[in-house]
């Protein structure tokens, strides 16, 4: 479509294969900025980053679901990652950036400040999350903390993360349950 | 007869490209250097062919592929060499393979004697080069058959090939065969010589069994030949290299169709024999219907046709039709044959063209399609965003540009058609398989039922008829189990014993309506009304029209069935049924008599890929109305409005109360026009005729739109039949009206009132009751 190439930053389709030429135990994450927190996502999952371009919204979910956007023709949703870890909605400019992720079959967006850094990380660099109250975070969307350069990287499950806004795992009455909630906050 | 021919043409598709696949694996073979891959592939397709024309009974076109593939095969076994002299053979094998589909095609016998001379060379090929030597004998046809004029009627047929020789000359030699004794008074000695092909093992065939059902037919002395055996190191586990010849001895009154009988699986792939001995010597030459390959009809039509010129290898003085044409297959290179037909003469031997086999249809990759309607899809979506632009010029000039533009409209919508239809399919591949259904179904509750269908043809994209599949199975599993009632209730009250569904299609403005009408006993309101409320899906005392009972059929968990039967009454049936539909974008709306019948009336969209639509706004939002829902758009006056109960908002518009949606508030869309009287109501309709004014803000304009999923990366939203990608590159919803009204009676329409739980909420006018007369 007409836009999207233009405001496509960067494909990632180069460094990937620097990488994984590298160094084969260590993993490659993109990480990125939302607010002060960096947080990070396997490499081989991200599509594309592309600048934020206008979403058109969905009616009755939660606010972290910010809508849907073109992406060449395909309709994805795009997730907002500060909404979705309470801290409100992101007040969106030309200078927020969207990270296009493959999970499966399913394309999805995460909306977040900035791209900061790729990192190699091997598998023992990365420490478990600490042990949280449940109810505070939800600990099965990291997948562990990652240190680089006195900065604490959160290492994302992306599989996880957006899982029950996908209908992966629910039937339509659950559906229906989640826009109703929705509906009536 | 109809299904059959269908088929048939099928057939005839499949084998013109299989014949392109060996024709190209042909010229790439080279003498030296074998790609096996490639001689697997040949073989297979001629294999195919043979397979098919096996099923459909063209004899000529199996026992020449077969001798083709015979050829292909000890190729593939690296048993005999390529040489130029063969793929220059297997070539011209090709071409006259494809003469005889032609041949085939036309329900047309090929003239005599057109394929000998490849036979031939064929044969030559096998026999000269091989290693092995199973058969010297192959290689001098001619002797051997003149040897036994007795054995004529087996494998002369039309091809008067070698191996009826060498069967000829296995008789002769072998003494079993001239029946020595006579019989006795009432008991008659049978010879059977029953040798079957190599491959015959491979079909699933077991001569055991058939030796053993002889032995039931009398007393039976079997000599198997072991001639064949190859070494050990040779040997293929897979195939037969066993003959035998078999002294039947039986009661006169076991006749020789009895026998037939035994063989009738594997008269295709075997040489049979079969002759009675002395005392009834009449039964002997006529009746042996050579079991071969070759079709009787030619070989009769041979001898007027063939001045039979047998000019060198004179064999017998032909007593029957069948060596004349044995001979006429011995003549070398005898071309003339070939003309001498009494049919139309096909191009010539080596014709590239494959003699006639025309196909009317190419088969094309699916996903080629797709990319085409992707595609035209972009152009709509491109066209669609030039138009967008072009209102922003200056009115009056630019008018070519306009007219220009239009006309790219124009053609846009027939690209469009065209790449749709190529999708289209009739839904004749659903109904087809509903009269098994009907049939089990029948069976299963001890009703009489029968099934009418009409507007099979009725055309509709593939994906469409898939999906179909489904619904109409438990539509029609619903409708003989609780709408037809059992043959003696049916009886009892002045109807035929036997019930009657009919299925139909038809094309109705854009989209297909299907319809599954049965006579039984409709709806029971007051049954469905009370089961309803003793789920708790209907609150007590609400009062409901016949329609909304009606439809209470369709909420999920509901079922009146007093039991649960195997076909139905879980209670799952009608509401996945309406998913499905639903899910394809389609409406489902049910009509009932009692007493009468129950009408389920379907409505899908023709396609799944692009739609004609309204494209309005609310807020800064924009969607998409499908067109086909859309009955009007008007701004209504203060005096139309009015309030219900203080719950809804109401609106009179020609004549009838509508029930006002406000979109705004249903999405929860900020920055909308909250009143009705300064934005637009767009009123629009459900397929089961309710209607409905959705209040938005502006209606921007018509346009076709590109159905593209929601669900393929994230999920289905209710009141949201699917998204669409606008002429600015943004995305818009497309709606789902039905969706929509489900949305706005369960929440209330807005967000101050309370979601009710009873459908009845609605109130007494809102959904004026209208039976389409559809």
């Amino acid at each position: 479509m007409s836009m999207s190439s233009s405001m496509a930053l960067a494909t990632v389709g180069g460094s990937r294969s620097d990488a994984l030429s590298l160094n084969g135990t260590e993993d490659q994450y993109v990480s990125f900025t939302v607010g002060t927190e960096e947080y990070g996502v396997n490499i081989l999952a991200v599509r594309e980053i592309r600048g934020w371009t206008p979403e058109s919204r969905l009616p009755n979910l939660p606010d972290y679901v910010r809508g849907v956007i073109n992406l060449r023709g395909i309709i994805i949703p795009i997730f907002d990652l500060r909404a979705r870890f309470g801290g409100g909605k992101t007040e969106v400019t030309k200078r927020h950036v969207v990270v296009v992720i493959q999970v499966g079959e399913r394309t999805r967006g995460i909306l977040v400040d900035a791209i900061s850094d790729i990192l190699a990380i091997g598998p023992d660099a990365i420490k478990p999350p600490p042990d949280v109250d449940s109810g505070l975070i939800d600990a099965e969307y990291l997948s562990g903390l990652y240190t680089a350069e006195n900065r604490m990287v959160t290492l994302l499950n992306v599989d996880k993360l957006f899982a029950n806004e996908h209908g992966d795992h629910q039937d339509p009455a659950d559906t229906r349950a989640i826009a109703g909630s929705a509906a009536t906050s | 007869m109809d299904d059959l021919s269908r088929f048939k043409q099928t057939y005839f598709d499949e084998s013109a490209e299989l014949m392109a696949v060996a024709e190209a694996g042909l010229l790439r073979l080279s003498p030296g250097d074998v790609d096996m891959d490639e001689v697997n592939a040949i073989f297979r397709a001629v294999h195919s062919i043979k397979g098919g024309a096996g099923a459909f009974g063209f004899s000529e076109l199996v026992a020449f592929s077969h001798e083709f593939e015979t050829v292909m095969d000890e190729l593939r076994n690296g048993a005999i060499p390529v040489t130029t002299d063969l793929i220059d053979t297997l070539i011209r094998a090709n071409d006259l393979l494809g003469q005889l589909l032609g041949y085939a095609g036309d329900e047309t016998d090929p003239p005599p004697g057109l394929t000998d001379d490849t036979v031939a060379a064929l044969r030559h090929a096998l026999s000269a080069n091989r290693n092995s030597p199973p058969q010297p004998v192959a290689e001098s046809t001619a002797p051997p058959a003149s040897a036994t004029p007795d054995d004529e009627d087996d494998e002369a047929g039309i091809f008067g090939d070698a191996l009826a020789a060498i069967n000829a000359a296995r008789a002769d030699d072998d003494p079993s065969g001239t029946g020595s004794g006579s019989a006795t008074a009432d008991r008659v000695r049978w010879t059977i010589r029953f040798r079957p092909k190599n491959d015959l093992l491979l079909s699933g065939n077991e001569p055991a069994y058939m030796l053993r059902a002889l032995r039931r037919l009398g007393e039976v002395n079997i000599h198997c030949h072991l001639d064949d055996l190859p070494a050990l190191a040779d040997l293929d586990a897979e195939l037969l290299h066993l003959s035998w010849t078999i002294t039947l001895t039986a009661d006169a009154s076991v006749g020789r169709d009895r026998i037939d009988d035994v063989f009738e699986f594997v008269a295709d792939d075997c040489d049979l024999q079969i002759s009675a001995d002395a005392p009834l010597p009449a039964v002997v030459e006529p009746t042996a219907p050579a079991a071969s390959a070759a079709a009787p009809p030619p070989a009769r039509s041979e001898p007027a046709a063939v001045p039979a010129p047998p000019a060198t290898q004179t064999t017998t003085p032909p007593a029957t039709t069948a060596p004349a044409a044995a001979a006429q297959a011995t003549t070398g290179k005898g071309d003339g044959a070939k003309t001498d037909g009494p049919t139309k003469p096909r191009g010539g031997n080596g014709g590239g063209d494959h003699g006639g086999l025309t196909t009317h249809t190419i088969r094309v990759d699916l996903d080629k399609i797709d990319r085409l309607v992707n595609m035209v899809g972009e152009m709509v979506i491109t066209q669609a965003m030039i138009a967008e632009h072009l209102r922003d010029l200056p009115p009056g000039q630019f008018q070519e540009l306009q007219e220009g533009l239009e006309q790219l409209a124009q053609h846009t919508r027939e690209l469009r058609e065209s790449v749709m239809s190529i999708r289209a399919q009739p839904v004749s591949s659903v109904f087809s398989r509903m009269p098994r259904l009907v049939r089990e179904c029948a069976a299963l509750t001890g009703k009489e039922v029968l099934l009418a269908t009409s507007g099979e043809n009725t055309e509709v994209d593939k994906t469409v008829v898939e999906n179909l599949v489904d619904p109409l199975t438990h539509m029609i599993r619903n409708s003989i189990d609780h709408g037809l009632e059992g043959p003696e209730e049916r009886e009892r009250i002045g109807k035929p014993r036997a019930g009657t569904v009919h299925l139909s299609a038809q094309h109705r403005s854009g989209r297909i309506v299907i319809e599954v009408t049965d006579d039984g006993r409709g709806i029971n309101r007051a049954k469905v009304l009370s089961k309803a409320i003793e789920k708790g899906l209907v609150q007590p005392g609400a009062s409901l029209t016949d329609e909304e009972i009606d439809h209470l059929i369709f909420l999920p968990g509901f079922s009146t069935a007093d039991q649960v039967s195997n076909l139905s009454g879980r209670g799952v049936g009608m509401d996945v049924v309406r998913r499905n539909i639903s899910a394809l974008g389609g409406r489902i709306g049910v009509y009932s008599t009692p007493g009468e019948g129950s009408r389920f009336v379907l409505s899908l969209p023709l396609t799944l890929a692009v739609l004609d639509g309204m494209v309005i706004s609310v807020g800064e939002e924009r969607f998409v109305l499908p067109l086909t829902n859309i009955v009007e758009s008007l701004r209504p006056k203060p005096v139309d409005l009015h309030g219900l109960v203080n719950k809804c908002d109401v609106m009179m518009a020609r004549g009838e109360y509508v029930r006002l949606v406000y979109l705004h508030r249903l999405f929860g869309i900020p920055k909308a026009v909250d009143d009705a009287t300064r934005g637009l109501v767009v009123l629009v309709e459900t397929e089961d005729g309710s209607r409905l004014g959705l209040v938005v803000d502006e209606v921007l304009g018509q346009q076709q739109v590109v159905i593209k999923s929601l669900e393929s990366n994230f999920r289905r939203l209710d009141g949201v039949a699917a998204a669409t990608i606008l002429g600015d590159g943004r995305v818009a919803l497309i709606l789902d009206v039905a969706g929509l009204r489900e949305m706005s009676r369960h929440t209330g329409d807005s967000d101050r009132a309370r979601p009710a739980p009873t459908p009845a909420l609605a109130g007494p006018s809102p959904s004026p009751r209208q039976r389409q007369t559809v």
